[in-house]
């Protein structure tokens, strides 16, 4: 059987993280291709709706990646953001999802090769985590396609 | 405001068994404000009962709306149209909200998502403490704008207790002793006078005692 590639949302802030995405593209880092990205102005615009939709439909594993704490170039933006993910968690959990799949990252532009460490880390913890069983039937229709 | 809490998610879910279709509708009022029952939160809810129903195998419809108020008749016919495609409503008002529309939709079964706590206000974002009771005959002349009812836990008439420690009650140390803040003021404020005054027994029936209660503007009515 062929290994479970995940499906991965990162919003990412566009101050930081967006910057070491691109950043580690420039440095030809290798990281999974299982990341789809999602550009917000800052992680403080993340709210558990964002978080729950993107499981809804059919996400693996979700993760918000914002600027180093006391960086945040909206002043607290990370700093909202943080709690708001924790929250999050504790809704997929009341659902039956591990809150292990969902996480919150502190990069800065600079990081590049954190950002690719971030990516291969979750996509690894979210391979071990099996299929979300919110997204089991889509993937189950891709294989039916396939 | 109002202030409510969600009910926990298994109770949530267990009211809406055998059910396909239903309507999520939340209260653009104080429910919105305290963050429980508001466009957001029913977007929250909404997501949550399908992925919970979607990974038993057993998927549910849902349609998601907002409107203005649930406790005033005006802003519940927004909804008619929508009401006959739906098995049940789930309402994310407060009580009163909840009640509004089983009068309005006799037919149609509601369940309230929210436990209403009590009124109150924010004492920051996300933080919400209890300052009346709504017994219907406000004291806080007397007491320099602090309500003994609401705030002291045995919500005594005059003076504190002797559970009063260091101006914290003895129920819970980080609760303040009502009292001790009465008389703080009125001392700041130079009225210290007004604690000589004995209040009488208060009279429970402008409270809940004296069953439902209603305020009725008279020139408003035609």
């Amino acid at each position: 059987m062929a290994e479970f590639e995940p499906t991965i949302v990162a919003f990412c802030c566009h101050y930081c993280a967006y910057g070491a995405a691109d950043l580690a593209g420039s440095m030809r880092l290798e990281y999974p291709p299982n990341i789809r990205v999602i550009r917000l102005p800052c992680s403080g615009k993340v709210t558990p709706v964002f978080l729950l939709r993107a499981f809804e439909k059919g996400a693996d594993g979700v993760y918000v990646a914002g600027c180093m704490e006391g960086d945040c170039h909206f002043i607290h933006g990370n700093l909202v953001s943080k709690p708001r993910v924790n929250y999050a968690k504790k809704l997929i959990e009341e659902v039956g999802l591990e809150p292990e799949r969902l996480e919150f990252f502190n990069m800065s532009a600079a990081m590049g090769p954190r950002f690719a460490e971030v990516a291969r880390e979750f996509t690894e913890r979210i391979r071990e985590l099996g299929p979300s069983p919110i997204s089991k039937k889509f993937h189950s229709n891709k294989d039916e396609a396939a | 405001m109002i202030i409510a809490e969600r009910k926990p998610f298994d109770e949530i879910m267990k009211m809406l068994e055998g059910h396909k279709k239903i309507m999520v509708l939340g209260c653009g009022g104080c429910v919105t404000v305290c963050l429980t029952g508001g466009h957001d939160e029913v977007r929250v809810l909404s997501s949550q009962i399908r992925m919970a129903r979607e990974k038993e195998d057993d998927p549910i419809e849902i349609i998601e709306k907002t409107i203005e108020r649930q406790c005033d008749p005006e802003y519940l016919d927004e909804v008619q149209d929508v009401v006959p495609d739906v098995e049940a409503i789930v309402s994310m008002a407060c009580g009163a909200g909840v009640n509004f529309m089983a009068e309005r939709y006799a037919a149609t079964p509601l369940y309230p998502a929210l436990n209403t706590t009590f009124i109150g206000g924010s004492l920051r974002e996300g933080y919400y403490v209890e300052r009346c009771q709504t017994c219907g005959e406000c004291k806080l002349f007397y007491t320099g704008g602090i309500c003994p009812i609401a705030r002291c836990s045995k919500s005594l008439l005059n003076g504190p207790c002797g559970g009063s420690t260091n101006g914290k009650c003895e129920i819970d140390p980080e609760v303040d002793c009502a009292w001790q803040l009465i008389l703080d003021r009125l001392d700041t404020l130079d009225q210290m006078d007004r604690y000589e005054d004995i209040m009488e027994m208060c009279d429970w029936r402008t409270n809940r005692d004296g069953g439902p209660r209603k305020m009725v503007r008279e020139d408003f009515q035609r």
